[in-house]
């Protein structure tokens, strides 16, 4: 890719991956949450994957390290459910406690506070973990098959 | 806090927590990952026998789950004149089922031990596995339309990554692909039903539709869209080109849990067909279109498998054709049900047959799929053509064959004849023509048995398979325990129809008993 | 009456589109494009069942009105978008695997070779 494309993509890549965590964190605020604020931050991968092409090792040599991400947001969406398996599996424990993320919403319009709906935001953050590690594995293990059909046949996995 | 009141979540829950902990304990120890995928399965079946006997089959009301609330029970809080959460409402047929499917991925994971310690990529294939037993426990359990199409689509992902799962071989991505493709159109279409139901009624939960829904032209298009979507899934016979291709390229294990995937969209059509649009619909002329599905998978299945040379697409085409027979069982008693003198009469013993053969159809076609298995194991040959005098060197693998073989071709004293018994005597009350097509595609099902035993293990002993041995303990005991559940349900066939088939044709009937466990 | 059911109608000229491009076009690709273009026609018709008059999006911050259209068919479309994705991410994978094998992607060569 041309030296634009790389110059604008570097410059652009953290905008986007501080927006794609500004949707994911005020999932329940505004419109988002964690899929549309995980791919958001996959679609900063795919920028940097097409800019910069075989030069970005960071992306490419880190494929175990997205699979665990990818394990641990999972994992970590399925253990808050059963936490609240005292009264019921996914209840809301956290919401109007106060303890974490705990105030009570303000009924009718509002301008809309960060610290509210319990377990939501958690669930949001790891969904999203989740998402950017899954679309980053996918974007990463095709780009990589295609590298190998562009570079020669002898480098096919078998 | 009685952790066994939250079974259904625990149910879906735990295979769904160990089939995400698999890829960070296989870098660790691979002993270890096989070690916890075994103890999850097992208490998944400990606590799904449990839940089933102790609450739900003595009851006669349905057990209602209430994801999110403050108690499992509480379907309307208060102010609330319908159900806002998600509900997990689990009657007799819906225990039946999952009864059946822990079985099946308890059995087909010890299989896979074996028979798949060769292969790389293992950690993959466990975790789209307790994915997919997840997801068919959740198809199974589900009181709500929206939820049940998110099972369905993780099923289906799951189902087809397995399908595919032997990467070098061309037949097994082009099986994959295929299957991927119906699997999603069928899923849309499911979808798009469900859009139109919800716009119409604004409720997705199946209790509350079954109150509000009438007969109008756009409920008539939702449930012509319902039944192409879901016997699309079964595999029954206008859709059925998925159906050899998927259970017969993909690993064996993996085509026994399959059949359990088919199993749990032929319970939503009966959930569909029963519940949601109940007496509102001329039941009659439903139950006509699902005998004649039926029928028409029992024919083209049991015949196409006539030409078949692989010995899977073989087994896959009776699976087809066995379909035919759960879909005529159950149609017939779906045209009897608005009328309560002709149900007694014949419906309900049409319907306990349909849904007998349901566990039989698993269990028979599950250990044929395994014997396959076995065979390929030992000498990696699919094709018939190429095999022959297999019984001296497999002595125990030929006689479970033809044991299973007879059990689904409806032979006594095995399963399959109780069930196929029931079948063609309420069927000939209805249309004597119907029951003898029954008869006649069961004996061409045996002509295909027969094909396959004589042209796989009798024979003079052939030069290349010399030092071929019976195959190892991990694969033979569970086709040793399927096969005992097959001549025990044989025996004593009263235990099973009466604990068993029975609440579960009661359930399906009495529409009412559903919709009142909401609570309005 | 046709302004008013306009999004239903492109729905439909979707969907028809979508099934279309199943049945007639050859080409691997363009086979999970069209299936692209019947889950696009699908989530369309669903955010359209939640539309009301006059009505803003259904979020309390800063809301201009309290009418808002329905919540649910939002959620329900976002389920859907998300597993759409996922199908079609899996399905290109098979179509890579696919041409590593084959060498092309169009069906009839595909059989041709396969017949060889």
């Amino acid at each position: 890719m041309s030296k634009i494309v790389k110059t604008i993509t570097r410059i652009a890549y953290v905008f986007i991956i501080t927006f794609g965590i500004y949707v994911i964190v005020h999932g329940h605020l505004t419109p988002g949450g964690g899929f549309q604020g995980g791919a958001v931050i996959a679609s900063s991968f795919a920028l940097l994957l097409i800019a910069y092409g075989k030069e970005i090792k960071f992306l490419l040599q880190n494929e175990n390290n997205f699979s665990l991400l990818e394990s641990l947001g999972a994992l970590a969406f399925i253990c808050l459910a059963l936490i609240g398996l005292g009264t019921t599996f996914f209840h809301n424990f956290l919401a109007n406690s106060g303890i974490l993320f705990g105030n009570s919403v303000a009924y009718g319009v509002n301008s809309g506070d960060l610290n509210t709906s319990g377990v939501l935001p958690l669930m949001n953050i790891s969904v999203g973990l989740k998402v950017l590690a899954g679309i980053g594995s996918i974007l990463i293990v095709m780009m990589i098959s295609v590298f190998e059909d562009l570079g020669g046949e002898s480098k096919r996995r078998r | 806090m009685n952790l066994l009141e939250h079974s259904p979540a625990l149910i879906v829950a735990i295979p769904l927590l160990t089939g995400f902990l698999t890829p960070l304990v296989s870098k660790i120890n691979k002993k270890l990952r096989n070690f916890i995928i075994l103890i999850s399965l097992l208490l998944t079946l400990i606590l799904v026998w449990n839940f089933a006997f102790s609450y739900i089959f003595p009851r006669e009301e349905p057990f209602v789950y209430v994801f999110g609330a403050n108690s499992p029970g509480i379907t309307l809080p208060s102010g609330y004149k319908i159900p806002v959460r998600i509900i997990f409402e689990i009657d007799s047929i819906g225990a039946f089922m999952s009864l059946i499917t822990s079985i099946i991925a308890f059995l087909s994971f010890i299989y896979s031990l074996e028979f798949m310690k060769k292969y790389r990529g293992l950690e993959k294939y466990y975790t789209l596995f307790l994915l997919l037993t997840a997801g068919i426990f959740g198809m199974e359990f589900t009181g709500d339309l929206f939820n049940f199409f998110v099972f369905l689509e993780i099923t289906s992902i799951a189902a087809c990554a397995l399908i595919g799962f032997h990467v070098n071989k061309s037949s097994c991505v082009n099986a994959g692909f295929k299957t991927m493709v119906m699997y999603t159109v069928a899923a849309l279409f499911f979808l798009l039903a469900v859009g139109l139901l919800y716009g119409q009624y604004d409720a997705l939960n199946i209790g509350i539709l079954a109150t509000k829904i009438n007969g109008s032209l756009l409920d008539k298009l939702a449930l012509g869209l319902f039944i192409t979507a879901l016997a699309l899934k079964i595999g029954s016979v206008p859709m059925h080109f998925w159906v050899p291709e998927a259970y017969g390229e993909s690993p064996s294990p993996v085509s026994m849990i399959l059949v359990t995937n088919t199993q749990a969209s032929l319970y939503a059509l009966f959930r569909i067909c029963f519940t949601l649009y109940g007496i509102v619909m001329n039941t009659a002329l439903i139950g006509w279109i699902i005998i004649i599905l039926g029928i028409l998978s029992m024919f083209f299945g049991a015949t196409l498998a006539l030409i078949q040379r692989s010995i899977k697409r073989l087994i896959a085409y009776i699976a087809i054709s066995q379909i035919g027979y759960m879909l005529l069982g159950v149609g017939v008693g779906l045209t009897t049900l608005e009328n309560p003198q002709l149900l007694q009469n014949y419906g309900i013993t049409a319907m306990r047959g349909g849904i007998f053969h349901i566990f039989n159809d698993a269990i028979c076609i599950g250990v044929l799929f395994l014997i396959s298995g076995a065979i390929i194991y030992r000498t990696k040959i699919y094709d018939m053509n190429n095999l022959g005098g297999l019984a001296r060197n497999m002595k125990y693998t030929a006689i479970f064959f033809i044991i299973s073989s007879m059990a689904i071709s409806g032979l006594p004293p095995f399963n399959g004849f109780v069930s196929k018994l029931l079948i063609y005597e309420s069927v000939y009350k209805l249309n004597p023509l119907l029951s003898i097509i029954a008869i006649l595609i069961s004996i061409v099902t045996l002509a295909n048995f027969v094909i396959v035993f004589h042209g796989v293990f009798l024979g003079p002993k052939l030069k290349k398979f010399d030092n071929i041995n019976d195959a190892p303990k991990e694969i033979i005991l569970p086709i040793i325990l399927m096969i005992i559940l097959i001549v025990i349900s044989g025996m004593f066939p009263d235990l099973f129809l009466r604990n068993l088939v029975e609440p579960a044709v009661k359930s399906l009937i009495n529409k009412e008993i559903y919709i009142s466990a909401i609570g309005i | 009456m046709i302004i008013e059911n306009f999004p239903f109608i492109t729905c439909m000229i979707l969907i028809i589109f979508g099934i279309y491009t199943l049945l007639f076009k050859k080409n691997l690709i363009k086979l999970v494009i069209g299936i692209t273009i019947i889950e696009s026609g699908v989530n369309l018709f669903l955010v359209t069942l939640g539309y009301r008059e006059n009505s803003v999006a259904p979020i309390f911050t800063f809301a201009s009105s309290e009418k808002m259209v329905l919540p649910t068919p939002q959620a329900l479309t976002l389920t859907s978008i998300v597993i759409g994705f996922a199908t079609t991410a899996l399905m290109l994978s098979f179509v890579i695997f696919i041409y590593h094998h084959y060498k092309t992607i169009e069906i009839d060569e595909m059989r041709r070779l396969e017949k060889r």
